[in-house]
C-alpha cells in the first residue's frame, strides 16, 4: 500500500499514476471535500508550454508538451491554442515575446479576426500559439479524483496523514527548506456578449492579463504574483489592474459582472520549478509554482516510478527497520 | 563611492523585481557585484508576509535599499519609509513619491515634503527625482546627501533622454553622490553615465527583464568598469573633422 499526504493535484495525478502501475494507493486529505485545500482551484488552467517559455526555463517547456494529452483521458481539453496580442502601444512587447518563444506564427490584424471576432479591429497583429491548450481547474480536479477512485484509490477526507507517508504533497503546508509562498489573485467574470474561444494574453509591461474562457459567458482573468504569503481577499489595487486590464482587452468587460474573486498561494522553489525529493523516509512533490496542470503530469509519472521501483521506498524502509 | 556614511565599491545598484525567479535574481546580484539591492515594499507585503523573499535577499550580503515604490503621495511614502525602517532594521530609504500613475515620473513636490519629514526623523534618504537642478537644490536642502535623477521614464530603458541636463548636474553638485536611477536599456547606456562622471546607476528591469538576467547583469558589472575608467582617462574631446594621427609631412600636396 502506498500512502500519499494531500489530495490536490499533485497528491491525486500521483496516486492515479500510481494505480495505474497496479498498486493500491490511499490519499489522506485533512480537508473535509475536495479541492478545499488546494491552492489549484485558483488556477487558470492554461496547458501553454510555450508561452511559459518566455519567462521560464526550457526544462518547463519540454516537460509541459504532453500535459494536454494525459489531461485529454481525463477532463475535457480544449486544444484551440493561445493567443497573445499587445496594445499598439506595446507592440514593443510581442516582438520580445515572440523572440523569447517558440511553437508561434504571427497573426494579422484580419487573421485575428478570424481567430476571434471579438477582437476584430482592436490588435494590428498577434501570435498563434497552435498546439497549447486549456482546461477547467475545477472540472479537471473532480475528474482526476473520479478517475482516481475508479482505478481503486482511496481518499480519505478529514483524515491527517500518518507521519510515515510514502509521498507528501501538501503544497505550503510541507515546510521544506527553501519552499516559499507566491500569492496569485484571480477573478471569475460573466459576461455573455463577449465570446472568445481560446486562451488570450495581453501583454503589458506592467499589468500582463491572461483570459481563459470557461464557456457559457464565463471568463477566469489573471493572474498576479505577489512574494508574500499574506492570504487575505485580493486588494482593490490588484482587482483594478485585472478588471482595467480586461477592459483594454474588449470594453465589453466594463459590463461584465464580477462572479468571484480569489486569492492563494503558490509553492514555488528558489528556482521556481518543481522538485521531487526525499527527505528521512517521505517522498515530497512540491513547488509547482504557476505550473500545476502544465507540469504535473510529468512529476506524477516521475514520483510514481519512484514510488513503485524495485529499489523503492518501501523496500528501503523494510531494509531501514530491520 | 561614499553613500551616506557607507563606503560602497561597486557603482551599481540593482532592483530586484521582475525576475524570472529569485534564483536566477541571486545569480544576477552576483554577477553585477552590486553591494546594493533595493526592494519594494508593497502595502500588501507590510505585514511581514513578504519575509521568505526576503530572507532571500538578505542572504545575498548586499546592503538593503527599500524604495517607496507605488507612493502617490508624500504621506504614502513616509508611512511605507516608517514600515520599511520596522522591517530591514536600516534607517536608508529610496524615496519615491510618483505623480502621474501611467508615465511614473515623480512628484517633486510631494518628493521634497516627504524628504524634509524623514530626513528630520534621521532617515538617509535616497531620492528619485528628475534633473531638475532647482529641485535637486531643494532636496539638498531637506537634508538629502545623496540625489538619483533619472535617466529616462521607468522602465523605458531608453537611455539617456537628456545627458545635457544631467551633465549640468554633475557640474553644479560636484560633490553629491549623484546615481542615475531608471531609464538605463542597455549597457553603452550605464557607459555614458559613468563617462560623464556620475558616480553610479541603479537598475532593474534591463537585467531582470533581458533574455538572460545573469549575462546581462555581466555585461553591465563590465560597462560601469569600463565607463569609470573612461572617465578616469580623460577622454579626447569630439572634432567637426578628422584629424589625422599620422604626420602628413612629406606627402605631395594634390590640391
Amino acid at each position: 500500500m502506498i500512502t500519499i499526504a494531500g489530495a490536490g493535484l499533485a497528491g491525486l495525478a500521483t496516486a492515479f499514476e500510481v494505480a495505474k502501475r497496479g498498486r493500491a494507493v490511499t490519499v489522506y486529505e485533512k480537508g473535509a471535500s475536495l479541492g478545499a485545500n488546494a491552492c489549484s482551484r485558483f488556477a487558470g488552467g492554461m496547458l501553454a508550454p510555450y508561452c511559459e517559455g518566455e519567462s521560464t526555463e526550457l526544462e518547463v517547456v519540454t516537460l509541459g508538451l504532453g500535459a494536454a494529452k494525459w489531461w485529454a483521458d481525463i477532463t475535457p481539453v480544449t486544444r484551440r491554442g493561445t493567443l497573445v496580442v499587445a496594445p499598439n502601444r506595446d507592440r514593443a512587447e510581442l516582438s520580445r515575446f515572440a523572440r523569447r518563444t517558440e511553437g508561434h506564427q504571427m497573426v494579422s490584424q484580419s487573421e485575428v479576426a478570424t481567430l476571434e471576432p471579438a477582437l476584430a479591429d482592436r490588435f494590428s497583429q498577434g501570435l498563434l500559439f497552435q498546439d497549447e491548450a486549456h482546461l477547467d481547474p475545477r472540472a479537471a480536479l473532480v475528474d482526476l479524483a473520479q478517475k482516481a477512485e475508479a482505478l481503486g484509490v482511496r481518499i480519505l477526507y478529514d483524515t491527517p496523514a500518518p507521519s510515515d507517508v510514502d509521498l507528501d504533497c501538501t503544497g505550503m503546508a510541507a515546510d521544506l527548506p527553501e519552499l516559499r509562498p507566491v500569492r496569485g489573485e484571480m477573478a471569475i467574470l460573466a459576461a455573455p456578449d463577449i465570446s472568445l474561444s481560446r486562451t488570450v494574453r495581453l501583454l503589458h509591461p506592467r499589468f500582463p492579463l491572461y483570459v481563459v474562457p470557461r464557456g457559457d459567458g464565463v471568463f477566469m482573468i489573471g493572474a498576479t504574483m505577489i512574494e508574500s504569503s499574506s492570504e487575505r481577499q485580493i486588494s482593490v489595487r490588484s482587482l483594478s489592474e485585472l478588471l482595467g486590464a480586461a477592459y483594454a482587452l474588449h470594453p465589453g468587460f466594463g459590463d461584465a459582472a464580477v462572479l468571484e474573486t480569489g486569492a492563494g498561494l503558490r509553492p514555488a522553489f528558489p528556482d521556481n520549478l518543481p522538485r521531487l525529493t526525499q527527505h528521512n523516509n517521505t517522498l515530497y512533490l512540491n513547488g509547482f509554482y504557476r505550473h500545476g496542470f502544465l507540469l504535473v503530469p510529468a512529476f506524477a509519472a516521475k514520483a510514481a516510478d519512484q514510488l513503485t521501483s524495485e529499489t523503492s521506498h518501501e523496500y528501503s524502509r523494510q531494509r531501514h527497520s530491520a | 563611492m561614499k553613500l551616506y556614511d557607507t563606503v560602497i565599491t561597486t557603482p551599481l545598484l540593482l532592483g530586484t523585481a521582475q525576475y524570472p525567479s529569485p534564483a536566477i535574481l541571486a545569480e544576477a546580484i552576483k554577477a553585477s557585484k552590486t553591494e546594493v539591492v533595493t526592494v519594494s515594499l508593497r502595502r500588501e507585503t507590510a505585514d511581514g508576509s513578504g519575509e521568505k523573499f526576503w530572507d532571500i535577499l538578505q542572504q545575498s550580503g548586499c546592503h538593503i535599499l527599500p524604495n517607496t515604490a507605488g507612493c502617490h503621495c508624500a504621506k504614502d511614502a513616509i508611512t511605507t519609509a516608517h514600515m520599511a525602517r520596522e522591517i530591514f532594521g536600516t534607517n536608508w530609504i529610496k524615496l519615491e513619491v510618483i505623480g502621474h500613475s501611467d508615465t511614473l515620473q515623480p512628484d517633486v513636490f510631494g518628493l521634497i515634503e516627504a524628504a524634509r519629514v524623514l530626513s528630520e526623523e534621521g532617515f538617509k534618504v535616497f531620492p528619485y527625482t528628475t534633473d531638475d537642478l532647482i529641485v535637486g537644490e531643494k532636496l539638498l536642502e531637506a537634508g538629502c546627501e545623496v540625489l538619483m535623477p533619472w535617466g529616462a521614464p521607468i522602465g523605458s530603458g531608453q537611455g539617456l533622454r537628456n545627458p545635457d541636463a544631467l551633465r549640468s548636474m554633475r557640474a553644479y553638485f560636484p560633490d553629491i553622490a549623484l546615481i542615475v536611477d531608471a531609464g538605463i536599456g542597455r549597457p553603452s547606456d550605464a557607459m555614458q553615465v559613468f563617462e560623464m562622471g556620475m558616480d553610479a546607476i541603479l537598475l532593474n528591469t534591463a537585467v531582470a527583464k533581458a533574455g538572460d538576467p545573469v549575462l546581462m547583469a555581466r555585461a553591465m558589472a563590465g560597462a560601469v568598469e569600463a565607463g569609470q575608467l573612461a572617465y578616469a582617462a580623460d577622454p579626447m574631446e569630439r572634432r567637426d573633422m578628422a584629424v589625422p594621427s599620422t604626420p602628413i609631412l612629406g606627402l605631395a600636396e594634390l590640391m
